[in-house]
């Protein structure tokens, strides 16, 4: 089937994608955008997260047809090619990356916690956080990644 | 993926990982993103029982699949047919015997991966089931039927002491299980195999040793070493899941076969199948004293379930050996640790490897000997702590610092957290029913070591190319070279740190790690820092010699002449295997760490809420202090992770929590904050003092929650992951 959308502000047609494909792997293997992550397929670990239509939403469980005509925003569409958005930098300072793996998907729901709630208590963090597995961190350093992030905005 | 490091900063600094900016921007080249042109995707045929015989393999169904290039069996494994980190007993694909659900049985390319797995689903094997053996206890019997012609007895390792049979005024037993904890790397098993024009294989993989893995290819595709070239590709993490082979031989057997690039990616559930995971453990203790608390005696037996094949099931025995009594000073041991086969899924490496059974083991003995000598246990702890000169009991002495004693201090030391905060923090969290009655909070210690570095005569060592050149702009510029592991730990950041000091020159480029530069040995064993680290410390040094003979001058002057480039091995101290009586020097050194675990427990529900972790751990030399404090925190959060909720459900055999739905792993909302005390008590014989700081974080963390537990419940839990029923007493 052939997918139309918006990518990161751009219109995007894909052609011979299967039915069953994901979003993720649309934007994996067919758009060359491998920022989003595949750590579990399932929903669980947040890694996949990108905005959809403006909402966070975890790429491996929208099928690509869900997609049709729809505003997708992933995490290389967060800042421009030379440039860091503020959670971006915040996430280098803290130290809140080691292997990486989790860490666009984190990005993108910070990116989201601090649009609707610029300065989050602890708990707000943890709970907006909870949907993404890290296994590398401990999250000690995303929390003060977040907490850095929201005191520049 | 080469890298330029931008700033000043050398050793002890908090230097900004160089692969940082591509992974907040999500553009760092993990294994799993790798792409090449006319590239098919591998899939693998498993396994759904855990012990049959395979009586024929059908592929004519699968091989005419639209868009199948190859299906392949063992007859197709032109080599060895079978590999392994220690013993090369596992199949590459499995041949008449199966011995564990999921092990891999065929291959298949196709130019999708649902292709290739729906043409993995008509490939027809006709299948003998058997009954599987589970019981590691039951494997031991020489009545039943071995896995292996050697026997199921993978290693047994017995230690004497002193007087083995002294006897104590105060006698503790007990008797403890750890259940199987899974890695769980964020970034899935991955490789991409492109066939190069001299009939080898370029392979792009997310590994721990390229070298090791390069070997085990080499033997079972039956090409020069040579011919086979690896790459790391970017890694999501590791903790030990990476030691052994995955799909590395699969997929270039396939790319070989077919003469196209081949990617292998493994979804989650396919990763539960293809690593190893921590052994499960059964240990005995008994523990003898002085009534004025004086440990006189500790005899141990460690039984743990090797699974079906050895990977480094040997090794992590003997650690389990070693580290059977804990960090303490006790003149009479006796230990007697055996890993068996059975039909369980194999296990092997993962973080503490051997030390974090035994320490959930002899913690909680310590806890109990301190309540029946009405003794405060840190103050136990404290009275037989080992120290510097303390002989082991393998009868090596302590060489380096062994502040076991003042790491209790200072996390008895620490301020307390205060009552709980709000109704969020409470066990159950936001959805949880209690509103304050019925929570109890408990404190608990516990206190733990391990080795740094491969053990028993392994000369792991590591390998290093230092080149200094000007560049274009007239300024000096190193580039440093090692086949070292990048897992997530910062080695990158630690390579060039130490280039920086050692050479005075601040622009550093670490080269993408492969096999074109020597063996830099496996990023375990909380080594790479002491022995990669050593080895470009040891190639700078022969760098600036270099320099040096060249006169007295500027290095921009110096090098007017041309680059300067040294290539150097860093080996350790040599070490020596253990005797029949477990005697032996079989260490490098060593790493310490104790915990302090605050928890509020439901005890009606059984929900726990882990208040605080207070940390002191000695790391010898700190190069990159905010890398440091990251390898801790995660470690306790691994821990924590066994302590509570962490184990792969085998029943039968069978697997039955194979997903991140049903295998939990902590989340922000169950990891507590972190206080942390690190000291740098520097070791007698590494550059910089160097030693490891990844492993002792997993270790002691665990047993100082479920001490915390039982503080607070008063039930025994033995067994970790503790459940909400044991907390209950149900």
């Amino acid at each position: 089937m052939r997918l139309t959308c918006t990518i990161n502000g751009e219109p995007r047609e894909v052609d011979g994608v299967w039915e069953g494909e994901s979003l993720l792997y649309v934007l994996r293997e067919r758009l060359g955008l491998p920022g989003s992550k595949n750590a579990c397929e399932q929903g669980e670990c947040g890694s996949c997260s990108v905005y959809l239509d403006g909402e966070l939403a975890c790429s491996c469980l929208i099928l690509a047809g869900q997609a049709e005509g729809r505003e997708v925003v992933t995490v290389e569409g967060l800042a421009s090619e030379d440039e860091l958005h503020p959670v971006q930098e915040a996430f280098l300072e803290a130290g809140a990356v080691q292997c990486g793996f989790c860490t666009p998907g984190l990005i993108v729901a910070t990116h989201d916690l601090l649009r609707r709630i610029p300065e989050p208590s602890d708990p707000e963090i943890r709970e907006a956080l909870a949907g993404n597995l890290c296994r590398c961190t401990g999250y000690e350093k995303i929390l003060d990644a977040v907490r850095l992030a929201a005191s520049r905005a | 993926m080469t890298t330029v490091v931008g700033t000043r900063s050398g050793v002890g600094e908090s230097v900004r990982r160089p692969d940082g900016i591509p992974k907040v921007k999500g553009e760092f080249a993990y294994a799993s993103d790798l792409w090449a042109d006319r590239m098919l995707w591998g899939s693998t045929l498993r396994s759904p029982h855990p012990r049959a015989k395979i009586r024929s393999i059908e592929i004519a169904a699968a091989l005419a699949t639209p868009g199948v290039h190859a299906v392949l069996t063992h007859e197709d494994v032109p080599g060895r047919k079978t590999y392994g980190l220690e013993i090369p007993d596992q199949p590459v694909l499995a041949w008449e015997d199966v011995r564990y659900q999921g092990e891999a049985v065929a291959i298949v390319a196709a130019d999708h991966p649902e292709t290739a797995r729906a043409a993995a689903r008509r490939i027809e094997v006709d299948w003998e089931v058997l009954e599987p053996l589970t019981d590691p206890e039951r494997a031991l019997d020489p009545a039943v039927a071995p896995l292996h012609p050697s026997g199921n007895l993978l290693r047994h390792v017995h230690i004497e002491h002193g007087d083995p049979a002294a006897e104590g005024e105060v006698v503790v037993t007990g008797e403890y299980e750890v259940g199987m904890q899974d890695q769980a790397f964020l970034g899935p098993e991955s490789g991409l195999a492109v066939p190069s024009e001299d009939g080898g294989v370029d392979l792009y993989i997310a590994t721990q040793w390229l070298h090791v893995d390069r070997d085990q290819l080499a033997a079972s595709l039956d090409l020069e070493p040579e011919r086979v070239r690896l790459v790391l590709g970017g890694v999501g993490g590791a903790f030990g899941g990476r030691e052994d082979l995955s799909m590395q031989v699969h997929a270039c057997l396939l790319a070989l076969h077919t003469g196209r690039p081949v990617k292998m990616m493994y979804g989650r559930e396919e990763s539960f199948f293809g690593h190893i995971h921590r052994h499960p453990a059964r240990m005995r203790y008994e523990h003898h004293a002085t009534r004025d608390g004086r440990l006189v005696a500790v005899r141990a037996r460690v039984l743990l379930d090797g699974g079906a094949y050895a990977s480094s099931s040997t090794a992590v025995c003997s650690n389990a050996a070693s580290f059977a009594v804990g960090p303490y000073d006790v003149p009479n041991v006796r230990v007697d640790a055996s890993v068996v086969y059975t039909d369980n899924p194999p296990c092997g490496a993962m973080r503490g490897f051997g030390a974090v059974q035994t320490c959930f083991a002899h913690e909680a003995q310590m806890d109990k000997l301190a309540v029946a000598l009405e003794m405060d246990p840190v103050e136990l702890r404290r009275r037989n702590a080992l120290s510097t000169g303390s002989i082991l009991p393998t009868g090596a002495p302590v060489r380096c610092p062994a502040p076991v004693a003042e790491l209790l201090e200072r996390v008895r030391d620490m301020p307390l957290p205060g009552p709980r905060a709000d109704g969020g923090d409470l066990p159950g969290g936001v959805a949880g029913v209690t509103r304050g009655e019925g929570v109890v909070r408990g404190v608990g210690y516990a206190v733990g070591f391990k080795n740094i570095g491969y053990s028993e005569g392994f000369d792991d060592y590591s390998t290093a190319r230092v080149r200094v050149s000007l560049a274009a702009d007239g300024e000096p510029f190193a580039e440093v070279h090692s086949a070292a592991a990048e897992v997530g730990q910062g080695l990158v950041t630690v390579q060039a740190q130490i280039a920086r000091s050692e050479l005075g020159v601040e622009r550093v480029v670490v080269l993408p790690a492969d096999t074109q530069v020597g063996s830099a040995g496996s990023s375990s064993a909380s080594r790479q820092t002491m022995m990669t680290g050593g080895a470009v410390y040891t190639a700078c040094r022969a760098v600036m010699e270099l320099l040096r003979e060249r006169g007295d001058a500027p290095l921009e002057e110096l090098l007017r002449d041309g680059p300067v480039e040294a290539t150097r091995e860093y080996h350790h101290r040599e070490t020596f295997p253990l005797d029949a009586n477990g005697q032996g020097d079989a260490h490098v050194t060593f790493a310490f760490a104790a915990h302090r675990a605050i928890v509020d427990v439901d005890v009606e529900l059984g929900l726990v809420k882990v208040v605080e972790i207070a940390t002191a751990q000695d790391v010898g030399k700190a190069v990159n202090p905010q890398a440091v404090e990251g390898q801790i925190e995660g470690g306790i959060a691994q821990g924590l992770g066994l302590a509570l909720m962490e184990e792969i459900v085998v029943v039968d055999g069978q697997v039955r929590n194979a997903s991140f739905t049903d295998y939990l792993i902590p989340t922000v909302l169950d990891m507590p904050p972190v206080r942390l005390d690190v000291l740098e008590l520097g070791d007698p014989d590494a550059p910089y003092g160097l030693r490891g700081v990844g492993e002792p974080p997993t270790i002691s963390s665990t047993p100082a929650i479920v001490s915390a537990l039982r503080a607070a419940t008063g039930q025994a839990l033995t067994r970790v992951p503790v459940r909400p029923d044991d907390l209950a007493g149900l």
